[in-house]
């Protein structure tokens, strides 16, 4: 009998069947389900990846949608896990039976990417012009409060073009808790959030998520806008140095990172802010981000997965987060984090 | 869109010819009858589902906007400050947006869609060339609105940025060009928002132009007109209801668009007629803002969400009664 392809396609397509769902029923597996940050997702996603080649009956699913997204499917209980940037507020914490842990996982830099075609190699920022460029109040490259701070360069008259996150962001949080800290104008006016009432004015123009900023600051001439440290390395834009609270000019970069994050003591509940650190070799903005996870699981065979995993991120997993753009955790703060995974049972 | 009455009347004509004619016809059986109530009933139900899920819609995001529109009221509508930390909301910047962008893609959308559907149906091309122009303008439409966003912000953007910079220099004076053009902003969206309802102007009015029955433009010719009288004067005005239609979906289109716009369209909350500003527009708010709502938030972004529903329905009936007023000047003869 003359087999059509036709007939080929079919005896194919139930053989591709019967594979699959053979395999698929070989090893009991145990299916991991979390969303939230984007900020680290190249770096969860790695893990996530790495970890399930070793342990092949453990399936990892994360979903990138933002802190809150993540907090809000945490807390309605369609996700096992959260991540978020912006950690919990206590009242978010109450909302959930049986307890939640937070557990800091990898840190990471928010730096101030520009585009100035005609501008210095390295460009400074005093705690005032950048403050005030985010207020609005600098319009200019060449204003004195820019100038000031980079006497060896010549700076250009093009006018500046803030760009900021379009949607509510965990890094948005961070840096508007950041200049929070050191502007009372600040405070007074935007004030902190994952989202804030940016000035009125038609140079600020916002852009959805760290890569769409980071786009609208290459196309733009004469944009600075605030992304995380991996994007701006991405899509290769040049970082502003910024005064630390030393009064010192520094580059955001893993060192300068990790001088930031160890001056930090951790509370009891794992939630430490950085909004501005005193070290003098300090990059001023810079912050943790969370793994969120219940004290209580129904399936203690999640629970064991999930401490397996966590524990496989602060060992191996740090040690690739350098290279990611991310800031490795502290050998202290590994410890913390180490014992408090027994409260997740 | 319906067959003009003389083509109608034709066609069934000629079907009752063939039905009555024809002497193999057979009277429907039962298993016909049978067949023919359950496809009338599944229709019926599957046209009462389409109205059920409507209604359904509309009250559920009403009943959540409910306790925002209890708070806010009309001052939701009226003021200009999106400050969640504060809990003031408004989307006066938003609507603003909304309807200056969809109305500037109109005019450009309508005005380059007609002048295609014109060049494609009245003989200026040979038969073979109009059909592979009609189906590269249709591709249009195949385009994912998040390519068009990439391409405004990758190419449209740069391109127009030093042409915005020269008239904003020379023609400042002009409210239009007030502002200078940092990048994203209202004319760049707009322009992509005209490419992407091209594609069902056109289509849509190129139908309608070409069931104008050919006797009339015939006449016209007979009657001593040119080729543009003919046109502008019979065939355009004939065709107007169907062209009418297009611009109100092409309208609809441009309000509801949500990604390329918010890729484009600068996102920020500015009450300005220049074309170089930055603005927002309530689906790109809608678009970026839910992921991360708390409650508090989703309920005034529900409100504004009644607001986009709202604005459609009404541009949808106004649109309604153009095309009515239109059809009955036509075919009522008039003067």
């Amino acid at each position: 009998m003359k087999v059509g392809p036709v007939r080929c396609l079919w005896l194919l397509l139930i053989l591709c069947g019967l594979l699959s769902t053979s395999v698929g029923w070989a090893g009991e597996s145990v299916r991991l389900k979390g969303s939230g940050a984007s900020f680290p997702f190249p770096l969860y996603g790695l893990w996530f990846k790495e970890y399930g080649k070793v342990n092949r009956d453990v399936i990892i699913d994360y979903q990138a949608k933002g802190s809150g997204a993540g907090i809000k499917d945490f807390v309605n209980k369609t996700v096992d896990f959260a991540a978020s940037d912006a950690a919990m507020t206590d009242e978010e914490m109450a909302a959930v039976e049986g307890g939640v842990q937070l557990l800091p996982m990898t840190a990471g830099s928010i730096v101030l990417a520009y585009n100035l075609p005609d501008g210095p190699k390295e460009l400074k920022l005093s705690r005032e012009a950048y403050t005030k460029i985010f207020l609005g109040q600098v319009t200019k490259w060449n204003d004195p409060a820019i100038a000031q701070a980079n006497p060896d360069a010549k700076m250009p008259e093009t006018g500046i073009t803030v760009v900021r996150r379009a949607d509510s962001s965990g890094t948005t949080f961070v840096f508007t808790q950041h200049l929070g800290a050191i502007s009372e104008a600040w405070t007074n006016g935007p004030g902190t959030g994952t989202t804030v009432n940016w000035p009125s004015s038609d140079k600020f123009i916002a852009s959805p998520k760290n890569d769409g900023v980071a786009a609208t600051i290459k196309q733009t001439p004469g944009a600075i806008g605030y992304i995380e440290y991996g994007f701006a390395e991405l899509g290769k834009l040049p970082m502003a140095l910024l005064e630390n609270k030393a009064g010192k000019f520094v580059k955001p970069s893993l060192e300068s990172g990790q001088a930031a994050l160890a001056g930090v003591d951790l509370p009891p509940d794992l939630r430490a802010w950085v909004p501005d650190p005193s070290g003098e070799e300090a990059y001023p903005i810079v912050t943790y981000t969370w793994m969120v996870f219940h004290k209580k699981y129904d399936d203690p065979k999640k629970a064991e997965t999930i401490r397996n995993v966590v524990k496989y991120a602060l060992t191996d997993g740090q040690k690739v987060s350098g290279k990611m753009g991310y800031i490795p955790l502290p050998d202290n703060v590994v410890q913390v984090v180490s014992r408090a995974l027994d409260n997740i049972q | 869109m319906a067959l003009p009455a003389t083509e109608r009347e034709a066609a069934f004509g000629s079907v009752r010819e063939m039905a009555t004619g024809a002497s193999i016809s057979t009277p429907p059986s039962s298993l016909d009858i049978f067949a023919d109530r359950v496809f009338r009933g599944l229709t019926l139900i599957f046209a009462g589902l389409t109205i059920v899920l409507v209604l359904y819609i509309v009250l559920e995001i009403g009943g959540k906007a409910a306790p925002a529109m209890q708070k806010y009221g009309l001052s939701f509508i009226a003021s200009t400050t999106w400050d969640v930390n504060k809990a003031r909301f408004g989307v006066l910047p938003e609507i603003w947006g909304t309807l200056y962008s969809s109305v500037l893609a109109l005019v450009l959308g309508g005005f380059f869609g007609i002048s295609i559907a014109i060049f494609l149906t009245q003989d200026f091309l040979p038969p073979k060339l109009e059909v592979i122009f009609k189906n590269i303008v249709e591709l249009l439409a195949a385009i994912p609105s998040v390519v068009y966003g990439l391409w405004g912000i990758f190419v449209l953007i740069p391109t127009i940025r030093p042409v915005a910079d020269w008239v904003h220099q020379h023609f400042g004076w002009i409210p239009f060009f007030s502002t200078s053009l940092s990048g994203p902003g209202m004319l760049p969206a707009a322009l992509v928002l005209t490419i992407m309802v091209l594609p069902t102007i056109s289509a849509i009015s190129r139908d309608a132009l070409s069931a104008v029955p050919p006797r009339l433009k015939e006449a016209a010719f007979g009657m001593g007109a040119t080729r543009w009288e003919a046109i502008l004067r019979v065939i355009l005005p004939t065709a107007s209801t169907g062209i009418l239609g297009a611009l109100m979906l092409g309208f609809g289109r441009a309000l509801g668009e949500t990604m390329a716009l918010a890729m484009l369209v600068g996102n920020s909350n500015q009450l300005s007629i220049s074309l170089f500003s930055p603005a927002n527009t309530l689906a790109a708010l809608l678009a970026l803002n839910f992921p991360e709502a708390d409650k508090r938030q989703e309920q005034v972004l529900m409100y504004a969400a009644v607001l986009l529903l709202a604005i459609t329905l009404l541009v949808n009936i106004c649109g309604a009664a153009v095309l009515r007023r239109a059809t009955v000047r036509l075919s009522g003869g008039g003067k």
